[in-house]
């Protein structure tokens, strides 16, 4: 197993011990792979998806059978809704215990079968070179996802002879990379055709690599660009034709462009129902073209009029060759109108936490790797910042799994040690991540928390706000701990401020801390994450736009 | 709408799993489900019958593709196919009506595998239409019990072997 990471150019693995994995952590201890100890296995799955999401590359964590394996869930699930390839290892029972609810036992492959691309139980020693192989392909190959392991020990103990690893050929799977060129066709044609057109980019965009194959398309067809929450980053928001998040709490911009544009074309994106709120009401004037190297994501939330399944890297490509450069005058300048319409902002007293993400979006260096958690902070980031850095914005949109940012953050730090990472959390996330303060205080990782404490669960408490007449249920904490106590257990200094006109020093010293460091900002609870479509409702219905 | 997928799949534990699991978790309704080992022990071939819209049918193609496992989809339902069911009817008969009983299943060219004294055991095979016929003419006697294997189905013609 572990010569066998090795030949995949494994660097670390994220992993926490026990039992089962006794002998690959063994082996990893005399190999040239790094073993990074986290604290929980839950961070040690996000940080192999933060370590992912920023590489391009497979992050791979390894745990323990049972209770390590239940704690990968959560990660696991969270990768496979975001396509990032990742590989869990989970140490098993002996093979002749499996089945008889062994110590530690459950079943890894029935439970993880929903959330994985793929998985394995490795019974055979010779298999394990393979196996492992294979599993590094599927990852990565056509639609990246989360591939599992499940590594009995008596297979753990056993050798094997096999030195050579044959190329890889699944007959059950052969993913489409190059384009149709019928369809291609059709798509240029549209392009030509079109008044209003549009584009909107999902996390394809990122996984496949092909950001400047989106500019050039977008340039070259003077087409803005709208974003998914997992697309973002794909495009510089400085850019002119950037319009930037689509969706629930999309821009007004992007979302009445969506509602406005005589040709839509999705790249690399699920149309999931966060970003086209009700699907019937969803791009009424459109002609649809969705590209995508997953067959089964076209047609399956909203219609498409023109199919067109391969690697975005290849197809844009395809596309480019072809491409005679256009004007939209008329629609830019309606665009341009659009995007006066700003996000609004501050309603609150006190500091508001949009004014603290509007200062952080102005010092905030181009080359900085930003990681959220879940909730309003989560939003605010996705529509305030400039996301200038490719793969710079690593949030967990399919899933929106609290306990995202930190260890995605610790992954993507060790990934690029040399980078400013800030995680953006909440004071609910944060609590939810900090167990892994102490992988990063180990590992010496200068990570950067801004952390908008607000006293709240904000983001539910908005939804009690909208659904529930401000019945406040479950969203309060009356009584958090003191965090700056905390993260000085951790070793981190701690930052607070609580009035805007110490803002921007606190900012300012918050960066450009050499070692880990918090900055806890007190902010207003009652602000709500505006735009807001409702439920039922289409995206040009915006709550907080006249 | 009710369509036929041929299912080529690899011969490995935790494919039926994988397979059902799908179907459940998606929402699509398995009318019958068949799985046997092909003349090529790697692989196994399983026949599904699946109801839904046009826009279900279709995502059940689509997702069954993607599993790392399953060789090949066919959705067979508009292709020339010989389709087998086998069905096993315990229905009552005693001296009064074993004749009628037994006129019945030779007119559908049923066999009889086990008389008891006021019973038989008649096994039938054919399409859909033939399962619902017999079992229609032999309600009235009094069917006792009633197992049926799902529906196992072939391309007619030489170029579709091993589809
Ligand atoms: C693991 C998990 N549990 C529950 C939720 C539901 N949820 C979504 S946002 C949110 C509140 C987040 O609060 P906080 O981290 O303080 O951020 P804020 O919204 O206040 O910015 C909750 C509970 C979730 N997304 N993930």
């Amino acid at each position: 197993m572990v010569k066998a990471l090795e030949r995949e150019n494994v660097e670390m693995v994220f992993s926490y011990p026990g039992g089962a994995n006794l002998e690959i952590l063994d082996y990893l201890r005399k190999s040239s792979i790094r073993t990074v100890l986290v604290r929980h296995e839950q961070g040690a799955a996000h940080e192999a998806s933060g370590y992912a999401r920023i590489t391009g590359k497979p992050g791979v964590c390894l745990v323990t059978s049972g209770p390590g394996a239940t704690n990968l869930v959560t990660g696991i699930a969270a990768a496979s809704m975001d396509s990032i390839p990742l590989i869990a290892i989970t140490g098993q029972v002996a093979t002749s215990m499996v089945g008889t609810d062994a110590f530690q036992e459950v079943d890894v492959t029935g439970i993880t079968d929903p959330i994985t691309k793929h998985n394995y139980l490795i019974k055979d020693v010779n298999a394990v070179a393979q196996t492992v192989k294979e599993a590094f392909y599927v990852a990565s190959a056509g639609r990246p996802g989360p591939v599992v392991l499940d590594f009995p020990r008596d297979v753990a103990k056993a050798t094997s002879k096999i030195k050579e690893v044959a190329s890889i050929d699944l007959r059950g799977y052969k993913p489409n990379l190059k384009g149709h060129t019928g369809q291609i066709k059709q798509v240029i044609r549209l392009l030509a055709e079109a008044k209003r057109p549009l584009i909107l980019a999902g996390g394809g965009i990122l996984g496949s690599g092909s950001w400047d194959e989106l500019r050039q398309l977008a340039e070259s067809q003077q087409t803005p660009v709208a974003n998914t929450l997992m697309g973002l980053s794909s495009i510089s928001l400085d850019h002119p034709l950037a319009l930037g998040l689509a969706g629930v709490h999309g821009l007004p911009a992007a979302n009445l462009a969506i509602q406005r544009a005589d040709l839509l074309i999705g790249l690399g994106t699920r149309f999931s129902d966060r970003l086209s709120c009700d699907v019937e009401g969803f791009a009424p004037n459109a002609k649809i073209v969705h590209i995508d190297v997953d067959p089964a994501e076209i047609g399956k939330n909203v219609r498409v009029d023109i199919p067109l399944v391969g690697d975005l890297k290849i197809v844009l490509n395809q596309i480019l060759e072809k491409l005679e450069p256009v004007q939209h005058q008329e629609w830019l300048a309606e665009i341009a109108q659009l995007k006066a319409m700003k996000a609004p902002s501050c309603r609150a007293e006190g500091l508001s936490p949009i004014t603290v993400m509007e200062s952080l979006a102005k010092v905030l260096p181009a080359q900085a790797i930003v990681t959220t958690d879940v909730g309003q902070h989560q939003l605010w980031s996705a529509q305030r910042l400039p996301h200038r850095r490719p793969r710079g914005f690593i949030s967990s949109g399919g899933l929106g799994a609290m306990g995202y940012g930190i260890p995605a953050a610790i992954g993507a730090q060790m990934a690029c040690p040399n980078d400013l990472v800030v995680a953006v959390t909440g004071d609910g996330s944060f609590q939810m991540g900090l167990p892994e303060l102490g992988t990063a205080k180990e590992q010496k990782l200068p990570i950067k928390i801004l952390l908008l404490n607000n006293s709240y669960l904000g983001m539910v408490k908005q939804l009690q706000d909208f659904y529930c007449g401000q019945r406040y249920a479950a969203v309060q904490f009356t009584d958090n701990p003191d965090f700056g106590c905390l993260v000085k257990a951790y070793g981190g200094s701690h930052y607070l401020v609580s009035r805007e006109e110490d803002l921007s020093k606190a900012l300012a010293d918050f960066l450009a801390d050499p070692g880990m460091a918090v900055l806890e900002a007190r902010v207003a609870y009652e602000e709500n994450v505006l735009p807001m479509v409702l439920g039922g409702n289409c995206l040009s219905q915006m709550e907080g736009i006249e | 709408m009710r369509h036929t997928f041929a299912v080529l799949v690899e011969n490995s534990p935790g494919v039926l799993s994988k397979v059902a699991g799908l179907f459940s978790r998606r929402g699509f309704n398995i009318e019958s489900l068949v799985v046997s080992e092909t003349e090529d022990s790697s692989t196994s071939r399983m026949t599904i019958v699946v109801e839904g819209d046009n826009r279900v049918l279709e995502q059940v193609g689509k997702q069954l593709n993607k599993q790392v496992d399953i060789i090949k989809v066919n959705d067979i339902t508009h292709e020339e196919t010989v389709e087998r069911q086998l069905c096993l009817i315990r229905v009552s008969a005693d001296q009064s009506t074993r004749q009628e009983v037994l006129q019945i299943t030779e007119v559908f060219r049923c066999r009889v595998v086990d008389i008891g004294r006021k019973s038989l055991i008649v096994e039938a095979t054919g399409d859909e239409t033939k399962m619902q016929a017999i079992i229609r003419s032999l309600r009235p006697f009094g069917i006792m019990e009633l197992v049926r294997t799902g529906k196992v189905a072939m391309i007619r013609g030489e170029r579709n072997k091993g589809k």
